[in-house]
């Protein structure tokens, strides 16, 4: 029972992580004429918190307690 | 190589692999094996939500607005991280109320409302027939593109070509065909088709498979890598500008719209409330797929920019539409293999989005539109009529066709426009009206028939007027000023410009006013009065869905009703057949449970919930309620009643999850107590047993002792000579006494575990030399002979030195007691086997009956006829030895032919093997 409220509560943090992510005004920081290795800085940006939000959601649902 | 043969030919055979991948799903469903429970499976089907739009139209996108095609990604990723908690809730809700479409899902909510469930099938069928029109249209472009190869022709449809002329038309055709033979096999109660998943999902991957090829071909093989393209786009400032900035202005707030509105689209989109609620096999499934469903989307994003920007540049000036990248870079290659790879994903995305999405949606014309007004106009030939299961099928199939020629029409009419552009977020739109009360029923005791349907309708009245008008506008159907001047000419009411309100994009505005207008007034009308009974029984129904109140079990039901009249109902629409045997497996079901097995014409409460939740599978839950009220006689239950009823059947979950732990602890002590007392009662017989034959080996001895004893009391002139004999008896079964007497101890010691034992590496030779050594006074009393056999050399076991000269004294004691004085001969071997030493001592004495090889390891057996020869031993020799030899890891045998002589054997483990096992 515990583990399910865990999983959900960290769901909910992925879920909140993300729209804070992917909006103003964390977006516009990003929203740069840079590059890294040679890609736009907003798309590799987006891209990379995209990444983490999935992989968050993934060790939210697929960890095992110990 | 890619002349229309060819593509025809692929495309068909691509089709008839889909349909058999849904035969077999529809087969192994049939059979209970299942192919679709599975999250990755289930994963794949919810992507059905990348339709051509996504295929061909993120490009499209992208070469106009940068990255502005990401955020439509986003808010699914978003929404299904919340995905265990509302999704989990949506298919509870479904699974016990088994409800089959989006909009039965309202009208069951608030009341199980004919008007509603009307309603939501309108919004719905009026927003997704353009998104079908521009998979058609995105299905014929890209066959007129590939049969103008290897030219790069755009597709210019003429007004005046004819129907009949139209490729289009045909696939609208072959698809309805394909969506009948797919969706409506045959009538399901639970809506649920395992066959079309499975195809759904092989499309999936098959469209992800083409884009990631075409996208890794234009970076890779076109360009040299990420780095190429955008240092290529760098240096042209017209291309920079889609690489740095999300598109200034308006920039932000759109975003943020279309995350929100991208985010409820991919829960109410008719196709995606199918394959992620209706469709679903098991909830666990929710967990994978929360993160397998984003992870899709971010993949088929990945190659999007760099198509685009290499499109833009490779085309640059060329008139090329850039929604037609994705096709025609691979073709300026001359790569026809992975241009026929594109086409075929093309072909998945859109036959994925139409045969889903025309089966939701003909579910709910169906069952929400086209059975109530059958039932309102004509009710007696539907009470009259013996099987209507055809109908409905036919009614189903009727509508898959007239929305695939729906959506191929306003493909004809809206051909190149702005209309048809921009349906996909515009469909988005129309879906999100839902939104306010959907999740407002799910979370909210307080919503009302009336607020819901006052919500939905403000709703769709704003979308329509803010959004859908003005695209007919700027298509040309509607007198432009329209757009300009507002309606009747009032500035006020410029459908983009809303009372004034600017500073927005068309879909941000559209958002923000038909929210205002749903919201505002689903709440307002809920709050105007308290819900009916109806509705505040549905709220709860599904407000606790989660909880132990909403988890069925509770009989809201009250009035007279008859079995066979309701068996003829179900089966007026399932099929008598079906309905005669789900009656019996509900009956056998019941009757299992000792919820009384007897036949009774008169129908209990909980059969007529089956048998409404029977038909609402196949009829929608407000149909089936009026259908139930038509041959049932119902007492109406008051609110208080309804409330009470369901507090019970909550209290009484609660008591029997309670009970059945209770009763689970009570069975576990039980089996332990049993466990504990069996365990007593053995040890009580054997302490039983030893007493026993203790004192009666000991009453033998003392018997004799005291016998002597008396007689050289009584006969005091008893000869010297008998005195002696005597007492040299009695001394002699004394010392046999105190034998007996130490090994009871010893052996009680030995079965207790209390005995000490002193394990050391010791060479079994020299302790056989030395037991020999110490028995040759008895020996040389019988004259009997002693060979040995003792190789050297042997390894050493480990074990108890006095403990293992025990074992061998008793052994040629007992050897060298039976046999006949004067031709005794006794050997005595010691040879080395694979895993351990074996020592026998064999003799030539009488032997051991077969039947008494086991008896004398038992404890008190002497065997040999005691009528005659008087027992010399205490019974306990070889039942001790065998304890000893059995202790050190080896074990004690006996084999004999009688009259031949006896062998006693016994093993011991090498050293370095036992300290292995002890380890």
């Amino acid at each position: 029972m515990h583990r399910r409220i865990l999983a959900g509560d960290r769901l909910i943090a992925a879920f909140l992580a993300g729209c804070a992510l992917f909006n103003y005004p964390l977006l516009s920081l990003f929203d740069r004429p840079d590059e890294v290795f040679g890609i736009p800085l907003v798309y590799a940006y987006i891209f990379a918190a995209w990444a983490v939000v999935i992989g968050l959601m993934a060790w939210a649902v697929e960890r095992r307690f110990k | 190589m890619l002349e229309a043969p060819v593509i025809i030919a692929t495309s068909l055979l691509y089709l008839g692999t889909l349909f058999a991948v849904a035969w077999w799903g529809d087969k192994r469903a049939d059979q209970g094996r299942s192919i679709i429970a599975n999250p990755t499976i289930y994963a794949l089907s919810m992507a059905v939500y990348c339709t051509t739009w996504t295929f061909y139209g993120s490009v499209g996108r992208a070469a106009v607005s940068g990255i502005g095609f990401l955020p439509v990604y986003l808010g699914p990723t978003l929404v299904m991280a919340l995905g265990w908690i509302v999704l989990l809730k949506m298919i509870r809700i479904v699974k016990a109320n088994r409800i089959t479409s989006i909009a039965d899902f309202i009208s069951s909510r608030y009341g199980k409302s004919h008007g509603l469930g009307g309603l939501v099938t309108i919004i719905a069928v009026i927003g997704i027939i353009p998104y079908i029109a521009l998979q058609l249209k995105a299905v014929s472009s890209t066959v007129s593109l590939l049969l103008s190869y290897p030219e790069i022709v755009m597709p210019h449809r003429s007004a005046t070509m004819s129907v009949g002329a139209d490729i289009s038309f045909y696939i609208a055709l072959i698809l309805a065909a394909f969506t009948i033979v797919f969706g409506t096999r045959h009538l399901d109660a639970t809506e649920r088709h395992e066959g079309m998943v499975a195809a759904i999902a092989l499309e999936s991957g098959v469209k992800l498979v083409a884009f990631l090829a075409v996208g890794i071909f234009v970076t890779y093989g076109i360009y040299d890598g990420f780095g190429d393209i955008f240092d290529h786009a760098a240096a042209d400032p017209d291309l920079q500008r889609l690489m740095t900035a999300i598109p200034s202005g308006k920039g932000y707030t759109s975003w943020f719209s279309l995350v929100v509105l991208s985010g409820l689209a991919v829960l109410f989109l008719p196709r995606q409330f199918q394959v992620a609620v209706v469709e679903n096999v098991n909830e666990a499934h929710l967990k994978r797929a929360a993160w397998l469903f984003p992870l899709y989307l971010l993949l088929i994003n990945i190659f999007v920019l760099p198509i685009a920007l290499g499109g833009l540049l490779h085309f640059s000036g060329q008139g090329v539409d850039a929604d037609t990248f994705v096709l025609t870079l691979p073709m300026s290659q001359r790569q026809e293999g992975l241009v026929l790879l594109v086409f075929i994903g093309g072909l998945s995305a859109a036959t994925g989005m139409v045969i889903v999405e025309t089966i939701a949606l003909s579910t709910m014309v169906c069952n929400d539109l086209v059975m109530p007004l059958l039932l309102r106009h004509n009710r007696s030939a539907i009470e009259d009529a013996k099987d209507l299961s055809g109908l409905l099928l036919g009614i189903r199939r009727g509508a898959i066709v007239v929305i695939l020629l729906l959506g191929y029409l306003y493909f004809r009419l809206a051909g190149e426009a702005y209309a048809l552009v921009a349906i996909g977020l515009i469909s988005f739109s129309a879906v999100a009206q839902f939104a306010p009360a959907l999740i407002g029923g799910m979370y909210w005791r307080g919503g009302t028939r009336g607020g819901a349907l006052a919500g939905l309708s403000a709703g769709f009245v704003v979308w329509g007027y803010t959004l859908l008008l003005p695209s007919f506008a700027k298509s040309g159907w509607l007198p432009g000023d329209f757009l300009a001047q507002g309606f009747f000419g009032i500035e006020l009411l410029r459908p983009q410009q809303l009372f004034g309100l600017t500073g927005m994009d068309e879909i941000s505005h559209c958002l923000f006013w038909s929210f205002l207008a749903n919201i505002g007034a689903y709440v307002g009308v809920s709050l105007l009065r308290p819900p009916m009974v109806a509705e505040a029984t549905q709220a709860t129904l599904f407000v606790d869905a989660l909880s132990e109140t909403g988890q069925g079990g509770a009989v809201l039901w009250r009035g007279r009703a008859q079995v066979s009249d309701l068996q003829e109902l179900v089966g007026r629409f399932l099929g008598p057949a079906r309905a005669q045997s789900a009656f019996a497996a509900f009956a056998r079901r019941r009757g299992s449970q000792g919820g009384g097995d007897e036949v009774t014409p008169e129908a209990d409460a909980k059969l007529v919930q089956f048998a409404e939740s029977l038909l609402a599978g196949a009829i929608g839950s407000a149909s089936a309620r009026v259908m139930v009220a038509s041959v049932a006689k119902e007492e109406p239950l008051s609110i208080e009643e309804v409330m009470h009823i369901l507090d019970e059947a909550s209290q009484l979950r609660t008591y029997s999850r309670e009970l059945e732990r209770k009763s689970r602890e009570l069975t576990a002590a039980t089996l332990e107590l049993q466990a504990a007392n069996e365990r007593l009662q053995e040890l009580d017989r054997v302490k039983d047993d030893i007493m026993s034959s203790v004192t009666h080996e000991l009453r033998t001895p003392l018997t004799s002792i005291r016998a002597f004893s008396e007689l050289l009391r009584d006969d005091p002139k008893m000869h010297l000579a008998d005195r002696e004999r005597f007492l040299g008896l009695i001394v002699s079964e004394t010392e046999r006494l105190t034998r007996l007497i130490n090994q009871t101890l010893d052996l009680a010691k030995i079965e207790s575990g209390r005995a000490d034992w002193n394990g050391c590496e010791l060479d079994l030779k020299e302790v056989i030399e030395q037991s020999i050594a110490a028995i040759s006074q008895l020996v040389r009393e019988k004259e009997a002979h002693v060979e040995v056999d003792l190789p050297d050399n042997l390894p050493l076991i480990l074990a108890d030195r006095d403990r293992l000269i025990q074992v061998m004294l008793n052994l040629l004691s007992n050897a060298v007691k039976f046999l006949k004085p004067g031709s005794g001969r006794i050997r005595v071997t010691l040879s080395l086997h694979a895993d351990g030493l074996q020592v026998s001592v064999v003799d030539n004495g009488p032997g051991i009956r077969p039947a008494d090889q086991q008896l004398i390891f038992e404890k008190f057996r002497q065997v040999g006829d005691t009528m005659t020869a008087k027992p010399s031993g205490t019974g306990l020799g070889l039942p001790i030895s065998r304890r000893i030899v059995e202790h050190f890891g080896g074990r004690l045998w006996v084999e004999s032919v009688e009259g031949e002589g006896a062998t006693f054997s016994f093993s011991l483990p090498f050293a370095h093997a036992q300290q292995q096992a002890v380890a």
